[in-house]
């Protein structure tokens, strides 16, 4: 389902960051571990389609993802994976249901309110679907952040951080949800994090450690 | 959600701005529209009051103001010339047709104007009640004359001497009214006419006869030449041409007009630079928006038009509702204005209006061109990566 190859990034710097091989079998839940600066964001973002490396492969649904020409990785990361960011980032000039209705725009699948509404009911959150994201909390954010990752039915959802700006309830809540939702909407599910809470709470036994291969925060800054 | 309604909503999230740069762009556009419309206007009612007529003969003095009392009725005429000199001209073979006119009276600012048929001939009038006039001190009114006097065919009326006051009234001899002009939209509209006889007889001319002017129609362009340059010459009247004189009081109010016309581009060119800075700025705060629409799936090249999109909507919205707002105030002008001779009309679309939504929809791609090429440019990893 999730196949990498040979990956290296090369930073400004010059320094070349190499990451191990990695396979993940399709319904799998995985955590991505590693110190900050040890870069799990970078591979994430490799994963998602985001950051072409500078060697190696990643196959994603049997898509050599950085051989498709950008329009077409654009295109297949929108209805293939879905990414959940330590900040949700919604659109503030649209409204919750809006947020998600561009995200079906954006990936070409056509309108589905149906969807839409089916997702948020999932997240509790559909009383809020007209709602903008100035007047949602925190936690209602990165619902609606996970409810737009979703909307799509991906195939492989990357969750980057979700918990770091939460507290323990609500952190662990999270990760529940998340792994919930990846096994209804039958998605596979990486999630990177150095944070121990989601360790502790996570019940899949995968772990991707990148601990040995460290960068400095100093790099990771440049 | 599709791309209009996305960047529309993008525009809407910052109303003051929306605003600002909306109005700058509706202002540049309307006194555009106002001018365009103006000019166009002005010009084609002038020629229409003027056509058919090659050349105005009078009293020596000023040519503009000849033009101006004797075909637009608006200044005073330059003095009166001998009835049987004018009638000479009449028969040169180099004249097709000679309308005679006699100024001097008024009634309640209308001006009577003392002719015979050609000049019923020469604007084509038609009749809307009763018939033209066959005896001395019958009148025919214009329509705008019956409308304003309440007057109809059969009322009488007493006219007064001069072209506006109302004071020296010549109260021996009653008009009577015996028809009434259809709309022509020109001069026409304004005058009370009559025949020369009556003015003749108001004023107790003996044997020498008067007229004001006369308007003459060539037989033949070679007339041109020679005509009026034979009657400055060799007669002690002067000779006018309508489409010179018109031309040269365009010229002389060309120059306001200009730097009306100046004014309006540079606040166009103002707008462009406003919503530039408005969508540059918009951009620093949306990096995230662009990089999250990025994540769903939309391409480079979506994120490029829709930046165009939104300095183009704006620019479109702007420049219609300033086409709007031209017309609506030159209407307005038109509707309280005291100058019947060329009444202005808001109603009336011109093709090259056209060019002023090009204008402003090019204004609009320029001003968008380096903040969406900034939007192109924008690196998911990079922003995303920054929290």
């Amino acid at each position: 389902m999730l196949q990498t190859t040979n990956l290296t990034k090369t930073f400004a710097t010059g320094t070349t960051l190499r990451f191990p091989d990695w396979t993940v079998a399709a319904g799998e839940q995985w955590l991505l571990l590693g110190e900050s600066g040890s870069g799990k964001t970078t591979l994430l973002h490799m994963l998602g389609g985001l950051l072409r490396p500078a060697s190696g492969s990643v196959v994603v649904n049997g898509a050599d993802l950085y051989a498709l020409p950008a329009r077409a990785l654009d295109r297949f990361r929108g209805r293939h994976i879905g990414i959940v960011f330590q900040q949700p980032h919604l659109i503030r000039s649209l409204t919750v249901e809006e947020n998600l209705a561009i995200a079906q725009t954006f990936a070409g699948v056509g309108k589905d309110p149906l969807r839409i509404r089916e997702v948020l009911d999932a997240l509790d959150m559909e009383l809020l679907r007209r709602s903008y994201p100035q007047e949602l909390s925190q936690g209602q954010a990165q619902r609606v952040g996970i409810a737009r990752a979703l909307v799509n039915r991906p195939a492989l959802l990357l969750a980057d951080e979700p918990t770091s700006s939460l507290d323990n309830r609500n952190a662990e809540a999270v990760i529940r949800l998340l792994s919930e939702l990846a096994v209804t909407q039958s998605a596979t599910l990486v999630i990177s994090t150095h944070d121990d809470r989601v360790k502790d709470a996570f019940f899949k036994n995968f772990m991707f450690e990148l601990s040995h291969e460290r960068i400095s925060d100093q790099l990771e800054k440049s | 959600m599709n791309a209009f309604r996305i960047s529309w909503k993008n525009l809407k999230a910052n109303p003051l701005t929306l605003v600002l740069n909306l109005l700058l762009v509706a202002f540049g556009t309307g006194m555009l529209a106002m001018l365009l419309l103006g000019v166009s206007q002005v010009g084609d009612r002038l020629r229409d009051n003027a056509r058919g007529v090659d050349l105005v003969v009078g009293a020596k003095g000023s040519p503009l103001q000849l033009i101006l009392s004797s075909i637009y009725f608006i200044d005073f005429p330059t003095g009166n010339i001998s009835e049987d000199e004018a009638r000479l001209l009449t028969a040169n073979p180099m004249v097709k047709k000679a309308v005679p006119l006699a100024l001097g009276d008024n009634y309640a600012g209308f001006r009577i104007v003392g002719t015979d048929t050609g000049y019923v001939g020469l604007h084509s009038l038609e009749l809307a009640a009763g018939h033209f006039w066959t005896k001395a001190f019958e009148i025919v009114i214009g329509a705008e004359v019956a409308e304003a006097q309440n007057l109809k065919a059969g009322d009488r009326i007493y006219g007064s001497h001069g072209l506006s006051s109302e004071e020296d009234i010549h109260d021996d001899h009653a008009y009577t009214v015996v028809g009434v002009l259809k709309k022509r939209g020109n001069v026409a509209d304004n005058l009370v006419l009559t025949g020369l006889e009556s003015i003749w007889e108001m004023h107790g001319a003996g044997g020498q006869r008067e007229i004001t002017s006369m308007l003459l129609q060539y037989r033949s362009r070679m007339a041109m030449v020679t005509l009026p340059a034979m009657i400055n010459r060799s007669t002690n009247m002067q000779a006018a041409s309508p489409a010179k004189e018109s031309g040269r009081l365009f010229a002389l109010i060309g120059v306001g007009v200009d730097a009306v016309r100046w004014f309006a581009v540079a606040l166009m060119l103002l707008a462009g630079v406003s919503i530039f800075v408005s969508l540059y700025n918009s951009l620093r705060q949306r990096v995230y928006d662009l990089a999250v629409m990025r994540v769903m799936g939309a391409s480079r090249g979506v994120m490029l038009g829709m930046i165009l999109l939104e300095g183009t909507l704006l620019t479109t919205f702007g420049s219609l509702a300033g086409i709007l707002l031209g017309h609506g105030a030159l209407h307005a002008i038109g509707y309280w204005q005291h100058s019947p001779q060329a009444r202005l009309d808001g109603l009336v679309f011109l093709p090259e209006e056209g060019w002023l939504l090009v204008a402003g929809l090019l204004i609009g791609l320029v001003a968008a061109l380096l903040p969406a090429i900034q939007a192109y440019r924008t690196d998911i990893s990079e922003t995303m990566s920054k929290i």
